[in-house]
């Protein structure tokens, strides 16, 4: 029984740490474009060193 | 991408957002992103690949006609973005909910397997005010969406699927605080919170077709040019935005430019590309006195242009007004799932107060009752028939998107699979809609003719020269080596090859559309040019004619034009239909009962395709030609059409078969309920048990599609 009053509230914290990145992301505009991020891996920047 | 330390100081920094249309890929991101950085003053670039736009961070100096010069550099035609209302996202504002109702129903799931596996006394009511904790904010939170749309309905005295969804988690949410407050041994949390997560699931779905199909909304006045150079009273020209021209001002249009607004020739002699006004496939003349019109394309040379009507005055507003008018019929369309639930709603709530009296009157007590028939409400809130329309159609859409057709809306498939009539458009549709040179006088040339040819012709931005260079360069015809290449407006391309002078241009005498390539003083070429049918165009009308679709011909280009794409077709034909005329031809079909597919590129067709029972539209369309399609496919082959319609079908197939799995499990359910013997462990492994197999069988779509 003891070992419940460690684990729950660990395990809702962690959910809750998950739900708070998800929020952060979703707030940051990483979610905006879709499409683009899936493409975006692709793109060569050898040229773009100076960056 | 961006370049940080350039020592700008950074409240002097302008945002601008450019269109960028023909942006596709990744290579064009990284091209549009690391042209724009290499202009000096320009801080950062971002695009956007979904709403095909870049924004920019730059100094005050730069203004726009550097930013498009700069892309137009790079290959990238641009337009600064008319802040047209921005189009608010439809998956947006559906992820936070889904997130937490998620997060939520896994951590209250952690409770209920406790309880299930024999919790007891203090742990129980433990366990049971913990998931309270979590549970009722998080429903309040995440039943958002349907509890705003149940409520709109109730209003307007209609009933939707989101009024028995809003009533089922109200009342198993009542019961649940009910049961933990008195020590009870049920609570309903995870019931309810796994139903939101697989509905909100489901909108999630349906709301990401539907961005999709937004990220063109605000394409229609992106089709005007968004300002021209305007002529001063003592020569100077400055450049003007859209928005500020007035009649009376004079335009200088250069070639290759669309025109702002509509106006009359003032000098110059030039042709215009009206085929995505008036599908008109030959580029009109135009000499001084003429009227020319916003939107079409400045093909030869420089003309100074009097504005004569501007904004929503001008032939392009008149058809955003018609295509508004005809979208407003559409809209009163009902989808599958929303008929669906208008029976759906009444049974289950009648059986819901059926099973209250019965068992009141079988004498077991308001609470005993009570509980009965929420166990009711909850067993059949309708979440695999939630699931049964989007799964199907995004699967369906996801399978169809490989192939090269896009779905704009999930009720395009629906309204896509009742079609019973097409008609389509001939330029730019039926054929190609750009000219291609003819194959005999290509192949006449020989092979240094060839590479002088495409030299010539890749200096030009004249539709024929494109035409020409496309064909030729996919022969692998190599570039001959010019000097001293020139190009005179109207007459064509002159340069200087080991020491002869060569020439494309206008040919002296000529049938149609033509170009004549003379090379020192061998005798010269006359390549003719004509508009093709595209390929795989008999074989795909007859698939269409074998899906019980009669089709015909509907363009508003001239008679002799279309009479030759009929014969070569074996179509009927109604040729010279103004875009109003178009409508009312659907209108006519739609009068006699039948349900009418429109597939169409231009502007023109533009009221049509809004106002058919389903549309679609070429990739190579005008944007307005996309944006009112429902489906638009890329690629040459007109097979397209079949193959969605196809697809559309056996996703209605799908769909009809998803509800009666759903209803099937409800009709297994529901006497449990009634009776009395479902318990929230029972509840949850049967909502997720229909969930998964409505969700399986939608999946084999994605085989039956991709295999045709």
């Amino acid at each position: 029984m003891t070992s419940l009053a460690f684990l729950l509230p660990i395990a809702l914290g962690m959910g809750l740490t998950g739900l708070a990145a998800f929020f952060w992301a979703l707030k940051k505009g990483q979610f905006s474009d879709l499409d683009g991020a899936a493409a975006r891996i692709l793109i060569e920047d050898e040229d773009d060193d100076d960056k | 991408m961006t370049a940080l330390a350039r020592g700008l100081a950074p409240d002097a920094q302008v945002h601008s957002v450019l269109a960028v249309p023909g942006m596709h890929c990744a290579g064009c991101m990284g091209k549009v992103e690391r042209g724009l950085s290499a202009l000096e003053g320009v801080s950062s670039a971002r695009t956007n690949l979904t709403a095909r736009t870049v924004e920019v961070v730059h100094q005050p100096g730069l203004d726009m006609p550097d930013l498009v010069a700069a892309l137009a550099r790079a290959g990238f035609e641009a337009q600064p973005r008319v802040i047209v209302e921005d189009a608010p996202s439809a998956v947006k504002p559906l992820l936070a909910p889904l997130a937490v109702a998620a997060f939520a129903c896994m951590n209250v799931m952690l409770m209920s397997v406790s309880i299930w596996s024999g919790a007891e006394g203090t742990t129980r009511d433990m366990f049971h005010w913990i998931s309270a904790a979590i549970g009722v904010p998080a429903i309040v939170f995440s039943g958002r969406p349907f509890f705003s749309s149940a409520f709109a309905a109730l209003r307007r005295g209609r009933t939707n699927m989101d009024v028995p969804i809003s009533i089922g988690v109200t009342l198993a949410t009542c019961l649940s605080l009910y049961e933990t407050v008195t020590h009870g041994q049920e609570a309903w949390f995870d019931g309810t919170l796994m139903l939101l997560f697989f509905l909100l699931a489901g909108r999630c779905l349906d709301a990401m077709m539907r961005d999709r199909a937004r990220a063109g909304v605000d394409s229609l006045l992106r089709q005007a040019a968004s300002g021209a150079m305007v002529v001063e009273s003592d020569g100077a020209t400055r450049w003007v935005a859209a928005a500020a021209l007035a009649p009376g001002m004079v335009m200088r249009v250069a070639s290759g430019e669309r025109l702002a607004a509509d106006g009359e020739v003032i000098a110059g002699l030039s042709t215009f590309d009206q085929s995505l006004l008036t599908g008109e496939s030959a580029p009109v003349p135009a000499k001084p006195g003429d009227p020319v019109h916003a939107g079409t394309l400045n093909v030869e040379s420089p003309v100074d242009v009097r504005v004569t009507a501007i904004g929503q005055d001008t032939a392009l507003a008149e058809i955003a007004r018609l295509m508004d008018a005809a979208g407003q019929s559409r809209s009163a369309y009902v989808r599958i799932a929303d008929r669906a639930s208008r029976l759906y709603a009444p049974a289950v709530h009648t059986l819901a107060a059926l099973s209250f009296a019965g068992w009141m009157l079988a004498g077991a007590g308001v609470y005993h009752s009570l509980v009965i028939a929420i166990a009711v409400l909850i067993i059949t809130c309708p979440c695999a028939l939630g699931l049964a329309v989007p799964v199907a159609q995004v699967v369906a859409a996801g399978a169809l998107m490989k192939r090269g057709i896009l779905v704009k809306d999930g009720s395009a498939l629906e309204r896509l699979a009742d079609v019973d009539r097409a008609l389509l458009d001939k330029t730019g549709t039926l054929t190609l809609g750009r000219p291609v040179p003819d194959e005999a006088a290509i192949a006449g040339l020989s092979a240094d003719e060839a590479s002088v040819a495409l030299a010539l012709a890749s200096h030009s931005r004249h539709p024929l020269s494109l035409g020409l260079s496309q064909a030729l360069a996919a022969r692998g015809v190599k570039v001959a080596d010019l000097v001293d290449v020139q190009e005179v407006p109207g007459r064509g391309v002159t340069a200087i090859w080991n020491g002869i002078s060569v020439s494309l241009g206008k040919p002296v005498a000529a049938d149609g559309m033509a170009t004549a390539l003379s090379v020192g003083d061998r005798p010269a070429r006359v390549i003719g040019f004509a508009d093709r049918i595209r390929p795989d165009a008999a074989p795909a009308l007859a698939a269409l004619q074998a899906l019980g679709i009669e089709c015909s011909i509907l363009s508003g280009d001239s008679v002799p034009a279309v009479a030759e794409a009929a014969r070569q077709t074996g179509l009927t034909a109604q040729a010279a239909a103004s875009p109003s005329d178009k409508q009312a031809a659907i209108a006519r079909l739609q009068g006699a009962g039948r349900k009418v597919l429109m597939v169409g590129d231009g502007l023109n067709d533009g009221p049509a395709l809004a106002a058919a029972n389903a549309s679609m539209a070429p990739g190579s369309a005008s944007d307005v030609g996309r944006q009112a399609s429902d489906l638009v496919f890329t690629g040459d082959s007109l097979m397209a059409l079949p193959r969605g319609v196809r697809a559309a079908r056996a996703t209605m197939r799908v769909v009809r078969q998803n509800f009666v799995l759903a209803i099937g499990y409800n009709v297994l359910a529901v006497p449990l309920a009634i009776a009395g013997l479902v318990t929230p462990l029972l509840a949850a492994v049967a909502m997720s048990t229909s969930s998964l197999i409505v969700v399986a069988n939608s999946l084999r779509l994605a085989r039956a599609t991709g295999r045709e």
